[in-house]
């Protein structure tokens, strides 16, 4: 028997995770997927809320601004990409100064930090490209921009590095009480703990539902986005969402930390909760409402669209706790639960702790170094390394200049990657314009020679999602 | 009399061929720009042929693949039967360029030859 | 690191040409620069015949044309890097390169050919809606996984787009086994030659479904089928034509862009029409002494016109240098398209920098039927040809004696446009 199960490598999980790997004990996540951060966290607007909006003295509202506040110290200790942008609600008419002001007071009360409301002028000066029906804003400086993939890959490395093992392709069929504890049965067979938190995001409901006395509904609301080329760098540099008012609500126009622009969510409630398909009348809603609080955005420097399924519940509020002795959920971690990350792992943690009565172990290295970019080196150690090691001298991915020496460092981590997309979400292998047109069958190349087995038996994202089906002529 | 419109496959500017017929026989050809589009509409109407591009495997080379083709074109009724005449080739390194990977594909009395120098590993 | 005079980036036919060009021109301290690990780029996948009939007289597969040019550069002794990714090159033709053996490293040569070629449209840039799952590839890394690595990606297979290297694919895959049930087009003509249409389409019984599209991709981990639909004028699916056929693979062939990255942190003026950079008769940029051909320039129908193209610029890079790498201040004419000629490479002729004959390439924007494609000196008409069609998947080519330019030389400008015939 473990200690602790985790069921679901999401950002939440991981967070929590990592959280538990600073005490002695054994913690094992089973993750339904063949990667960590394959659901709601890998497809969402990649944004680090300030805290203003979640209603004052929700959870929701205490952990994003909690998280906001502890993503700076752990975008330095685990080494993933994070930024300050800050972020900015604008104002479209002058009749919802009301509500801009009420969401200036809300974030007062939520205890975000520099909080300020700015005129046309200003705002003009700091972006350019805002629309001229834009009247005033507010201005969130500690708002920020993170990558997804990287912060739950650094939780991931980090907690795996302090001793949490993580166990893939392993859904959760069935959760049972037992004597001290739970059995947690799953595709791969069971697994006994002490503890069980649930953190399964979309499917969240599903677990809830097989141990509480309660009914749960997790509904998959889907968010259709654009993400643009670099070339279309700079044309915001704030986070840009609109105020909810008079037009409507709109979407947002954000950089990422990788210097793409992105555009959208869509907010469509639908049944299936593996929905991740886009619509054309999705696309077309963000194609239109992009443009009412920023001017030109340049949508044909789109180099993909997708889709991601935020896990909303009806009460739009984090429900995290123990609802049976040893069994904890984390559900229902819609928007902003990426913020909220760092705070509700510790939150978790604590209450994990509490149930346990867990030791600190000393032997916790809150430190993880991520994995090289050699771009961010100068001449003279690029140089260096690429003597050092000769894989870092080869370009695999053109357009976002990955060398074998990353991607063959992302397939080595633990959890390392096992697909052409586990790749593509640690080095931004095939993420760039070409999007893996050029590198994909090199990416196979290296996971084939790295993994021991045949390039046929490559994945983009797992079982059943084989790139190769066969040899020339083995069916005529 | 009979018309019938095609177009020449020999280059890429792809004549627009009007040919006209009688008991079979091709008694005109006009829309072509060169000799070649006569020839190949009178082929085409009587007995098609084209040059069949593939691959075969490598033993022991750089790259795992060669490219070979037909030396000269063959009948179009042959495509298929061709293909799987090199069906299960597999050829040493080094492979030349015009190397001759299969004499006399099925009765046609073409080679299929390689189009690509691959040198031996090493 | 050793420097060099010219460095050409890129060795696929445009680079291989440029350089054998510069060497017979005299010029012979030359280095190529190819991110692949072996010469020949594009061509080395395209193992389909039809090259080769303008250059050489012969119908060639694209590993044998580029087997011609390849065994030149080695006779004449031009030295090229393989693996070797350009990571930048800046305004002061400073190249930054690297790759295992040398690392990272710097050239300051007096000239520069772009030959990087170009770059497929991917799905995420076509805005297709559906899931995201296996099996859907670009025509090209189709073609690289079954001619190269001999891996089929697929067994039964729809086509977006007929461009060439999906038609081309069409077939290949056929030939390999696989099922191809259909080619949606979204334009209301093919973006390939018709040769390939016939031979690759037609002789398999493939269908070409014009001004048709992709609206929907199932299938969440692998494809599982494709709705396709007609579209309106608009390019907007028409409601209630929807047909979905089941398979596990969507080939995209849908457009070819070519790769400016370099062009533009080098600061060269890019045209907005061709993606390529802007240049004069010479081949040469906005940036003296840096000169692009090929697909890197505008996308070209045939790789024989790259050759002849890429040799121009090859010829003009060596003058360059010879003449000391000196900016003369000619007077240059502007070339301006009018009446459905979508663009002109070059964008402006320098008569008295041109040799004897002045070549101009251009592609139309739709199917033209009983034109003339005219060239006029200011207003006067200095060329004019019949052309029974015209179609946007053919490059057309008009040579100029540069003697029918000087002979004006009150015009101040070039302009290229299509007259009924």
């Amino acid at each position: 028997m473990v200690d602790i199960v985790i069921i679901g490598a999401g950002v939440s999980g991981c967070a929590i995770a990592r959280e538990l790997s600073r005490y002695k004990a054994d913690v094992l996540v089973l993750e339904r997927e063949e990667d960590v951060c394959c659901g709601t966290s890998k497809a969402n607007s990649a944004i680090v809320h300030a805290g203003y909006d979640a209603t004052n003295g929700s959870l929701m509202a205490k952990l994003n601004v909690a998280g906001s506040l502890l993503m700076p110290e752990l975008s330095r200790e685990l080494d993933f990409a994070y930024e300050q942008n800050g972020s900015l609600v604008v104002m479209m008419s002058e009749e919802d100064r009301p509500a801009l002001n009420t969401l200036y007071a809300n974030g007062v009360a939520n205890g975000v930090e520099g909080l300020r409301i700015v005129e046309r002028d200003e705002l003009v000066e700091m972006e350019p490209n805002i629309s001229d029906e834009a009247v005033a804003a507010l201005y969130a400086p500690t708002g920020g921009i993170v990558c997804p993939f990287g912060l739950t890959f650094a939780l991931a490395e980090n907690a795996a590095s302090n001793g949490v093992k993580f166990q893939f392709d392993s859904e959760v069929t069935n959760i049972e009480k037992i004597d001290g504890g739970w059995k947690v049965s799953t595709v791969k067979g069971d697994v006994e703990a002490k503890v069980v938190v649930n953190a399964a995001g979309l499917y969240s409901d599903k677990l809830h539902n097989m141990v509480a006395d309660d009914n749960m509904t997790i509904v998959p609301r889907r968010g259709d986005y654009f993400l643009l080329d670099h070339t279309a760098q700079g044309h915001v540099h704030n986070t840009i969402f609109q105020l909810p008012g008079k037009y409507g609500k709109g979407v947002l126009v954000a950089p990422t930390v990788h210097g793409n622009i992105i555009v959208g969510p869509t907010a469509i409630d639908i049944e299936n909760k593996e929905g991740t398909a886009t619509t054309q009348a999705g696309l077309d809603d963000v194609r239109e409402k992009c443009g009412m609080a920023v001017k030109n955005v340049p949508l044909r420097q789109t180099i993909t669209s997708f889709a991601g399924l935020r896990a909303h519940e009806a009460r739009h509020e984090f429900f995290i706790g123990e609802i049976k002795p040893g069994f904890v959920d984390c559900a229902a971690i819609e928007s902003p639960g990426l913020s909220s990350a760092p705070a509700i792992g510790r939150m978790v943690a604590g209450i994990v702790k509490g149930i346990l009565g867990l030791e600190v172990d000393l032997s916790f290295d809150p430190r993880r170094k991520g994995i090289l970019d050699p771009k961010e080196l100068d001449d003279e150690a690029h140089a260096a390394l690429i003597k050092e090691n000769p894989a870092y001298g080869t370009v695999i991915c053109r357009c976002e200049t990955v060398t074998e020496g990353e991607i063959i460092d992302a397939i080595r981590r633990v959890p390392g990657a096992r697909s052409v997309d586990g790749v593509k979400r640690r080095v931004r292998a095939g993420m760039g314009r070409c999007q893996g047109g050029f590198c994909s069958p090199r990416v196979m190349e290296i996971l084939a020679r790295e993994l021991g087995v045949d390039q046929s038996a490559i994945t983009k994202s797992g079982a059943g999602s084989e790139l190769i089906v066969g040899v020339n002529k083995d069916a005529i | 009399m009979e018309e019938k419109n095609l177009i020449c496959i020999n280059c890429p500017l792809g004549c627009p061929l009007t040919v006209t017929l009688e008991g079979g026989e091709v008694k005109a050809v006009a829309g072509n720009t060169c000799p070649r589009g006569e020839a190949y509409a009178k082929k085409e109407l009587t007995n098609p042929t084209r040059i069949v591009t593939s691959t075969v495997k490598v033993k022991g080379g750089k790259l795992a693949m060669a490219s070979v083709k037909t030396a000269t074109d063959i009948p179009k009724g042959k495509i298929f039967d061709c293909v799987k005449a090199i069906q299960n080739i597999e050829l040493e390194a080094p492979v030349a360029i015009g190397q001759v990977v299969l004499a006399d594909v099925c009765g046609t009395g073409v080679d299929i030859v390689a189009t690509k120098n691959v040198p031996a590993k090493g | 690191m050793r420097e060099y005079e010219l460095v050409i980036i890129g060795g696929g036919p445009a680079g291989l040409a440029a350089a054998v060009a510069a060497h017979e021109a005299g010029l012979k301290d030359i280095l190529i620069l190819e991110r692949d690990n072996e010469l020949g780029g594009i061509l080395n996948q395209c193992i389909h015949n039809g090259f080769g009939l303008h250059t050489f007289k012969e119908e060639l597969t694209g590993p044998e044309y580029a087997g011609r040019f390849i065994e030149q550069v080695k006779k004449l002794e031009i030295p090229y890097k393989l693996n070797t990714m350009v990571l930048d090159l800046a305004e002061d033709k400073t190249v930054t390169a690297m790759n295992r053996e040398d690392g990272l490293f710097q050239l300051h040569p007096k000239a520069v050919v772009l030959a990087m070629g170009c770059r497929e449209r991917p799905r995420g840039a076509l805005n297709i809606p559906g899931y995201r799952p296996a099996g859907i590839f670009t025509a090209g890394t189709a073609q690289r996984l079954v001619n190269m690595e001999g891996y089929m990606p697929g067994r039964k297979v729809v086509i977006l787009g007929s461009g060439d290297i999906g038609l081309i694919m069409a077939r290949r895959m056929t030939l390999e086994g696989a099922k191809v049930q259909v080619v949606a087009e979204l334009m209301p003509y093919s973006g390939g030659l018709k040769r390939n249409i016939v031979q690759c389409l037609d002789d398999y019984g493939i269908p070409l479904k014009l001004s048709h599209t992709v609206v929907d991709i199932e299938g969440k981990k692998r494809v599982e089928a494709i709705t396709i639909a007609q579209v309106d004028e608009k390019n907007r699916p028409i409601p209630g034509t929807e047909e979905r056929y089941e398979c596990d693979t969507l080939l995209l062939s849908c457009g070819l862009i070519p790769e400016n990255e370099l062009s533009r942190s080098a600061g060269v003026e890019i045209n907005p029409i061709t993606n390529g950079p802007t240049v004069n008769e010479s081949l040469e940029t906005s940036i003296p002494g840096v000169f692009a051909a090929g697909n890197v320039l505008h996308v070209h129908d045939l790789v024989d016109y790259v050759s002849e193209e890429a040799g121009a610029a090859g010829r003009h890079a060596a003058d360059y240098i010879a003449a000391g790498c000196k900016v003369e201040d000619h007077k240059a004419l502007p070339v301006k398209c009018e009446n459905g000629v979508r663009y002109t490479v070059p964008v402006a002729i320098r008569p008295d920098a041109a040799g004897e004959n002045v070549t101009l390439r251009f592609r139309v924007g739709n199917v033209y039927k009983d034109k003339k494609v005219a060239v006029y000196a200011g207003d006067t008409c200095i060329f004019s040809r019949k052309r029974p069609v015209l179609a946007p998947g053919e490059m057309e080519t008009v040579v100029l004696k540069t003697s029918l330019l000087t002979d004006h030389p009150e015009a101040e400008g070039i302009t290229v446009t299509l007259e009924e015939a």
